[in-house]
């Protein structure tokens, strides 16, 4: 059986090689995280926020890197208290200056992104510096693994408790803050959870890449349905699946593997593009397919 | 419930948009407030909503919490793209008994049945809000309001810009709502309305030109005296009552 499969070129790479097994499972973890916490992201209007913060890690990675070299404890740490205290700050500002919650993270993210490379270069050679900015998704060791699997654990338990929440705050905050006192909870706690998952999505494929499996997939998915549950699962499916070809094509083409596994979930949103019933062909080729948007 | 207004001056960043309120609102009321635009309408029902914090004086709301009232604002916060159908929209309003975490259970579901029934909506319970016309999401809102079973009822504007059988039908349930001892306060601009279906009547021009029952209240003079002041020839009086105020204070 196991002749048989690897034998075909779609499974041989992740049955001979332990690397690829560890990227996929890597890659299985960020889909069931962080692609969840894109869907919400996306339907906040917050998909460039996302970028934003993914950015405002670096300089919090770049210390523990800076203090203890490539080290996955002092990088993860230092990466979540970065983020959480630009999330809050950039909040603060938006909510008591006249600069708006998007110039205020564009200030923070600029901020953190120079200061980030900045302090690798002042030990760190180029080497050290791609992969701090485009991730080492095929060298994640088992520390690396446990923690990718551990935060997708807390980020799916975390969603699915909170989940008519987090849906109330995305679709009318303004009704969740008059009628709870969960409103500041939704808001820090959806926060808490994006900083979660660009930290694992750092290790895995780089701050500039972590905010790609979360967004694509739901953008894709959003061209195909129109109801948050069936959402959450296609945007999920989709990034598995494109971070399997992914994978493959940086495997067969020697390819960058994370920029690879973004390239094809890009493909996938340009397909739904095409053939999704809501993207805007489908609707102006087929006029008969009535899909209420 | 009632609402007691003591001195009450709203505004935004210091500038004053409503002000020295004084009365009260008795439990059961359906009062309108009307007025020229700009006549600080929709900051008083902000303030009565607990949403403004008063730059002088204050609003004494009986002990009803700010989650207690049902408040409808003109531009309605909601993100229409978002994934979500009218039904789970609706059951929204039922968030006081249900929070963050309990199910639906049999008795939830009928209630939020009879409350898309009650606006109008049923066999559109499984569309997403965001392929509603005005009138539908209006009407989805009122459905939330009603599940909310709020002793008090703030509509801002609630018939923008919705058509005659929408404001028809919306109009009985206010009346429901007044029936069942509620206390509604509604912004409105269309006179001839308020005067069919509100008894009474707040006519505010950034302050109190006229309180009372809504026929004398909406006599010619007072609306002329309404529209002088919001024309700007009120605006010197405003100032003085505020300078003096400081100077006092």
């Amino acid at each position: 059986m196991t002749e048989t499969l690897s034998s075909l070129p779609l499974f041989s790479p992740f049955i001979e090689f332990g690397f690829m097994r560890r990227a996929l499972a890597g890659c299985l973890a960020l889909s069931l995280g962080a692609t969840p916490v894109g869907v919400f992201l996306m339907l906040r209007r917050m998909s460039l926020a996302g970028d934003a913060m993914s950015h405002a890690i670096l300089p919090g990675a770049a210390i523990g890197y800076l203090i203890a070299g490539l080290s996955l404890p002092a990088m993860t740490l230092g990466g979540l208290v970065a983020g959480l205290a630009v999330a809050v700050l950039a909040g603060g500002v938006a909510r008591n200056t006249v600069i708006k919650e998007d110039a205020s993270l564009a200030t923070f993210y600029l901020l953190s992104l120079s200061a980030g490379v900045l302090i690798i270069s002042l030990r760190g050679s180029s080497v050290d510096l791609l992969h701090v900015l485009f991730g080492s998704v095929l060298a994640l060791d088992d520390a690396a693994l446990f923690l990718l699997a551990g935060f997708a654990t807390l980020s799916v338990v975390v969603l699915a408790i909170g989940l008519r929440l987090f849906a109330l705050e995305g679709c009318d905050p303004a009704f969740l803050a008059r009628i709870s006192r969960l409103a500041p909870l939704a808001h820090y706690g959806f926060m808490i959870l994006l900083v979660l998952n660009l930290v694992a999505g750092f290790h895995a494929l780089g701050t500039l890449m972590a905010v790609g499996i979360m967004i694509l997939p739901a953008a894709a998915a959003r061209l195909w349905v129109c109801t948050l549950g069936p959402l959450l699962l296609i945007a999920v499916l989709a990034a598995f699946f494109g971070s399997l070809i992914g994978l493959l094509l940086s495997y067969y083409a020697n390819l960058p593997a994370g920029p690879a596994i973004v390239l094809t979930l890009g493909a996938i949103y340009l397909l739904s593009m095409v053939v999704g019933p809501l993207g805007p062909l489908a609707s102006h080729w087929r006029p008969d397919w009535h899909f209420e948007r | 419930m009632q609402i007691c207004f003591d001195n009450l001056t709203l505004g935004y960043n210091r500038h004053p948009a409503v002000h020295h309120l004084r009365g009260e609102v008795a439990a059961g009321s359906l009062l309108a407030i009307v007025g020229p635009n700009g006549a600080g309408k929709s900051t008083l029902l902000k303030g009565i909503a607990g949403e403004l914090r008063p730059l002088q004086g204050r609003i004494d709301r009986n002990g009803l919490q700010r989650r207690q009232i049902a408040y409808l604002t003109q531009q309605a916060t909601l993100d229409t793209s978002f994934p979500i159908i009218v039904h789970d929209f609706v059951a929204m309003g039922l968030w006081r008994e249900i929070g963050a975490f309990s199910g639906l259970d049999r008795a939830r579901r009928a209630r939020i049945e009879t409350a898309i029934a009650s606006v109008g909506l049923s066999g559109l319970e499984g569309r997403p809000i965001g392929s509603l016309s005005g009138g539908q999401l209006q009407r989805a809102l009122f459905a939330r309001v009603l599940l909310q079973d709020a002793p008090l009822v703030l509509l801002d504007e609630p018939y923008g810009a919705i058509d005659a059988a929408s404001v028809r039908d919306l109009a009985a349930l206010v009346r429901h709502w007044h029936s069942e001892g509620r206390t509604v306060i509604a912004v409105l601009h269309d006179l001839e309305h308020v005067r069919q279906e509100y008894p009474e009547t707040l006519l505010l021009a950034r302050e109190v030109v006229a309180r009372g029952d809504t026929v004398s209240v909406l006599s010619e003079a007072n609306l002329l005296r309404a529209r002088q002041l919001a024309e700007g020839r009120g605006e010197e009086a405003h100032a003085a009552i505020c300078h003096s105020d400081r100077l006092g204070a």
